[in-house]
């Protein structure tokens, strides 16, 4: 390692010690989403999916899969990272990552790999569950793991974000509860938006999630409610905003340093 | 009992006795100046050299501008103007080299609480850069008497063991400058006692210190200099000794024989105290003056006919020194 140009060690112990702490809390961090993803499952997918066949020649159980998968990655990748950054800030253990020899670029590495990575397995271990419920094929893999990366990524960045904003524990729920949640459930997780009327068809291209939503599903099926370049480009835009927004944190010192 | 932890020598950076407390600067302050967002000027052009090796006690009343000194140099909070060297290299500039090179122990008890203490040290030492080194962090636990605790949660720790903690976390990347902010504020006398010789023994293998302290007797028994900042503002640096003798007032008492109803006129000019009983003199003198006058009042004492049965002298504490600088600068 050199030493004078990355800090690799620095960069492991946060990561590892993030990932450490899934494992004291195994119950929140994986089992949690697991449960409550299949009970989505079960509600929408055999109670509704009784009642809509198919949606555009795919199952409704397996249509609604990715936005599922994209619920969990988007709740998972902001939870654990604005609570990986804002419980050090809490306790006041921040200072150590401060006066460490650590690079912006370097804590942001730790924190939000950790939550990206955290975010991935809950993602692939929804998945895995949903094969018990439903029949469903990836048509494109790659674009599949390039999307849940992205994604994992710019919401990790997002929460890093948030954490460093918030100052209580009731800031830290506000966003992933009033903001997430409702664009990912109007972002078309659970239905196309061509079944909306056309009105509220350009409406909700206003929700940045429909594009990650979009472009997952159509790495599972080939079916898209928006071009996939779009969506693609929609994701690297949103990842760019949020490494511009932590990028100013860190030249600022915005609620980290005096 | 806590036997005081005896360093191992190869825990710190080995540095040769006679290089000890040498008088090049380890850390230097030039102009540093410091104004907080809501406009509190917390720090008003500081100039100080700390020399390699020592152990300096920065000294000040609460607020005064201690811990943002501290904190400036450290990395954890943004310096305003002026520069700050540690080691030769620029806090601002060479900031990794710099981090690399210090360890600080906050004032505060800030620990992850349900980590455990193994796990705790080791990501210290993997922030400040170092390879992990299993057979190093488990010495320095021993030496703090923690090995036994190191599967425990800090949640679980007394105070003195988390303070123990924070030490360790300190050392884990073994710097060669350390800051101690208050480190003995809340630890009982027994602890204090075996921190401090842990904190000799650090210094004896090179490491330079710098500690702030309420305990003003902690600094005069432990420091080689002492400055004293108030408001801002360093107002005194100076050896300890130095700065005990210049400013150290002596004080000379008398047990009389007899109580007397009051001084002889002729005595008026050593501006003597007579006490309540009225059966002991104190005569107040510079210890820097190239004559205490102590003889010449002997004499005027026996020719007023004045006789002593037994005699002491005093000096000022650090803690009198302080508390008369904090009030003039006040």
């Amino acid at each position: 390692m050199n030493f004078h140009f990355v800090n690799v060690h620095g960069i492991r112990a946060i990561y590892r010690f993030e990932m450490a702490r899934t494992g004291r809390t195994l119950m929140q961090s994986i089992l949690s989403p697991v449960v409550s993803t299949s009970l989505y499952f079960v509600v929408f997918g055999s109670a509704i999916g009784s009642r809509i066949t198919s949606v555009e020649g795919v199952s409704y159980a397996a249509f609604i899969i990715p936005g599922l998968v994209m619920l969990s990655l988007l709740m998972q990748s902001v939870s654990n990272a604005s609570f990986g950054i804002y419980f050090p800030k809490f306790v006041g253990t921040i200072y150590e990552v401060h006066s460490a020899p650590l690079s912006y670029l370097e804590i942001v590495t730790g924190y939000v790999g950790a939550a990206a990575t955290k975010a991935i397995i809950v993602g692939v271990i929804i998945l895995v569950t949903a094969r018990l419920f439903v029949d469903y094929s990836i048509a494109h893999p790659a674009v599949m793991v390039l999307f849940l990366v992205m994604t994992t990524v710019a919401f990790s960045l997002f929460g890093f974000i948030i954490g460093i904003w918030a100052d209580n524990f009731e800031k830290l729920q506000v966003v992933p509860l009033m903001i997430i949640t409702p664009l990912t459930f109007l972002g078309g997780s659970f239905y196309s938006i061509h079944m909306l009327p056309p009105f509220w068809q350009k409406v909700t291209l206003f929700n940045p999630v429909v594009y990650l939503i979009s472009g997952f599903r159509w790495s599972f099926y080939g079916l898209a409610d928006v071009n996939v370049g779009v969506s693609v480009a929609a994701t690297l835009f949103f990842l760019a905003l949020c490494l511009a927004g932590v990028w100013w944190i860190f030249k600022t010192g915005w609620r980290l340093k005096a | 009992m806590l036997d005081p932890p005896p360093i191992r020598d190869d825990l710190m950076k080995p540095m040769h006795p006679a290089l000890a407390v040498a008088a090049d600067p380890v850390i230097e302050v030039r102009g540093l100046d410091k104004t907080y967002e809501g406009g509190f000027h917390a720090l008003k052009g500081i100039d100080l050299d700390v020399r390699r090796g020592e152990i300096f006690a920065l000294l000040g009343p609460n607020g005064a501008g201690k811990t943002t000194l501290i904190s400036i140099i450290c990395g954890i909070v943004n310096p305003g103007s002026g520069t700050v060297t540690v080691d030769g290299h620029d806090i601002v500039r060479d900031w990794r080299k710099t981090r690399t090179i210090i360890g600080l122990v906050p004032q505060e008890l800030k620990t992850d609480a349900f980590e455990t203490v193994w796990n705790t040290v080791r990501f210290s030492r993997g922030l400040f850069g170092k390879a992990p080194d299993d057979a190093y962090l488990e010495q320095l636990l021993k030496d703090l008497s923690l090995w036994d605790k190191r599967d425990a949660r800090i949640l679980m720790l007394s105070g003195g063991m988390k303070r123990r903690v924070m030490i360790a976390k300190a050392l884990s990347h073994q710097p060669t400058v350390l800051f101690l902010d208050e480190p003995t504020a809340g630890v009982d006398v027994e602890l204090r006692r075996d921190m401090w010789a842990m904190v000799r023994r650090l210094r004896e293998s090179g490491v330079t210190i710098i500690l702030t302290t309420h305990y003003i007797e902690e600094a005069e028994d432990m420091a080689d200099r002492v400055g004293v900042i108030n408001k801002g503002e360093l107002i005194v640096v100076e050896e300890k000794t130095t700065l005990m003798q210049k400013l150290g007032k002596k004080q000379l008492r008398l047990q009389l024989h007899e109580a007397i109803a009051e001084l002889p006129q002729a005595l008026s000019a050593y501006q003597l105290e007579l006490n309540g009983k009225r059966d002991e003199i104190t005569y107040t003198y510079d210890t820097q003056g190239e004559r205490t006058g102590i003889t010449m009042l002997l004499r005027d004492l026996a020719a007023a006919g004045i006789g002593f049965k037994d005699l002491s002298t005093r000096q000022d504490t650090l803690e009198q020194i302080f508390v008369e600088l904090v009030k003039e600068g006040a």
